[in-house]
């Protein structure tokens, strides 16, 4: 240490010393309180504002006192028990569920086609970007007309229109997932020998991940969506009404209720979908991972 | 320029022939706006249990040459062969570390990823299992093996990518600066670790460094590099043991080549590599 020859800094002595575990303080990890580890519990925090909210609807419907135009969540309650006692919105909600997930499915492998090409050739991802791009932005149920031209009344109609809905969002998030994929991580692939379909599968799918899964979730609030809606539009084929076709049968016989236990179950369906499938989606992979966070 | 006459073909007849050859070797790559050369003419050999370092200033080529020997690209001049087979394509007998942490494979543990290349690559499973067990004892993780890579230090991830490469067996071993993100005291760590485990299995090695200091820790033979393009400036054998870090042979050898980096004309053109 050179003298500076400043007076503002004292001249300390050296020293050095052997540590010892503190004594008296207890654990260096401590285990968090229970209202702490409750607060910290998402679906708990969630489950507070979802009965805040029934709360405030059953005092607002109350207070209203108008059960034709806006009936109370008891009443909705009851309606959807009802419903589901008679066998009524369960055999309506499997209709409406098969649709979907023949959608769904069909609609994931041709994104999954599309994008195997736009990431292996040029003319690939040209094709995708102008396909998103005109597609995308166009509703699906704008398409439903058309599609009720081309299939007739019935299921076919429904499921090309949440092919379409699902197609664009999925393909589009596939696709960016992949460009995300770090370049190191490519080139690790490459030296183990990996190419092709090989790599795709083991390397690019899972490092993309978390956009894929941003865009099944997207894809699957899409379908969901326009399905309901075109069920509303036309209704029923061969005695067989989805969800959609509950609600505005409802709606037409003012059992207004029944209506509401309708949108509750098309509510239900996606928190089940989003709070349940999803999140279990995510916390054996993404999260585990540690590429996502909270 | 001058153009330095490296001293090969020393190794007659009764040597093993080079492991690896780089002839003549010309790299070129595109940026969006230029066509850059990153080497050029740049022959040396590699041995078998070489540690050889590419050592030089940044923009000198290095990286791009070791990039070029592993396959990621071809020479538009001259030529990289292993065991007198031209290099055309990255594969698992040459395996790289990376500087990046982000190399290891987040979805799959410490273990999986260890023994992702060797089960690509159809090593029996369980042989997977005891060479993946084998090399993430040697590199100490082995409290750690069912942990995923996120949970890790950076410093462990190194030790991971090594683990993961070493137990490819492969037969040379690329290192791209893999200590340059890491913080001093752990680098230091890591690499009388890497000295230590070239003690225990004798792997050729080639690594890719800027640090003189490191590359005369870790080298047995240090290729010095010029910039724009890379042209070999000098080639020289350390081979210092781990406590020599103080010695003054260390310091000279380490003066000698930042002499050679930094005041190119001040230094006489080289006299070759020491014996």
């Amino acid at each position: 240490m050179s003298d500076t020859g400043s007076s503002l800094v004292p001249t300390r002595p050296e020293f050095e010393r052997q540590v010892s575990a503190p004594i008296g303080l207890g654990d260096v990890a401590k285990p968090l309180s229970f209202v702490e580890r409750l607060g910290a519990n998402s679906a708990f925090r969630r489950g507070i504002i979802l009965v805040a909210l029934a709360l405030a609807w059953e005092l607002y419907a109350r207070w209203l006192a108008s059960p034709l135009t806006f009936p109370t969540f008891l009443e909705t309650l009851a309606a959807l028990r009802d419903g589901i006692v008679s066998g009524v919105i369960p055999q309506r909600l499997s209709v409406t569920l098969e649709t979907l997930v023949v959608g769904y499915a069909i609609g994931l492998v041709i994104a999954a086609l599309f994008t195997t090409a736009a990431v292996t050739t040029r003319f690939g991802t040209d094709l995708l970007s102008t396909f998103t791009a005109m597609f995308n932005p166009l509703p699906a149920i704008a398409l439903l007309p058309l599609a009720l031209l081309w299939f007739g009344l019935g299921r076919p109609s429904l499921i090309f229109v949440i092919v379409h809905s699902v197609l664009w969002a999925v393909a589009l998030n596939m696709h960016s997932g992949f460009l995300s994929v770090s370049e190191t991580l490519r080139m690790a692939g490459r030296t183990f020998g990996l190419r092709g379909m090989g790599f795709v599968f083991r390397i690019l799918i899972p490092a993309a991940f978390p956009a894929i899964l941003a865009g099944l979730k997207i894809g699957w609030a899409f379908a969901w969506r326009t399905l309901i809606a075109a069920e509303l539009v036309f209704g029923v084929s061969s005695g067989q009404g989805g969800l959609g076709w509950f609600i505005f049968e409802n709606r037409n016989t003012l059992d207004t209720a029944s209506v509401f236990a309708g949108l509750l179950t098309v509510m239900a369906v996606g928190l089940v979908v989003e709070g349940v499938i999803f999140r279990f989606l995510e916390a054996r992979t993404i999260r585990r991972w540690g590429m996502q966070n909270g | 320029m001058n153009q330095v006459q490296s001293v090969r073909g020393t190794a007659s007849l009764q040597f093993e022939p080079a492991l690896v050859r780089v002839e003549g070797v010309t790299l070129q790559y595109k940026t969006p706006d230029h066509l850059v050369t990153a080497t050029y003419r740049v022959s040396l050999d590699i041995f078998k249990t070489d540690r050889l370092v590419l050592l030089g200033p940044s923009g000198c080529g290095k990286s791009t040459l070791l990039k070029a020997i592993a396959g990621f690209l071809k020479p538009v001049e001259g030529s990289i062969t292993l065991k007198g087979k031209p290099i055309d394509a990255p594969g698992p007998d040459r395996m790289m570390v990376f500087q990046e942490f982000d190399q290891l494979l987040p979805w799959k543990t410490v273990r999986a990823n260890v023994a992702f290349p060797m089960s690509v690559n159809g090593v029996a499973h369980d042989e997977v299992r005891a060479r993946a067990n084998e090399a993430i004892a040697k590199v100490n993780l082995t409290k750690f093996a069912d942990a995923y890579p996120h949970m890790l230090s950076g410093g462990m991830k190194q030790r991971v990518a090594i683990a993961r490469a070493m137990a490819m067996r492969p037969d040379v071993l690329l290192m791209d600066e893999p200590y340059a993100a890491l913080d001093a005291l752990t680098r230091r760590k890591m690499q009388d670790e890497l000295l230590q485990l070239w003690q225990d299995v004798r792997f050729t090695l080639v690594f890719v460094t800027h640090s003189i200091e490191e590359a005369v820790v870790i080298g047995s033979r240090i290729v010095v590099l010029s910039p724009h393009p890379g042209q070999v400036r000098a080639e020289l054998n350390s081979g210092f043991a781990q406590s020599d870090r103080d010695a003054p042979r260390f310091q000279q050898l380490t003066t000698r080549i930042s002499h050679m980096l930094f005041d190119a004309e001040a230094v006489s053109p080289e006299k070759g590599p020491k014996p």
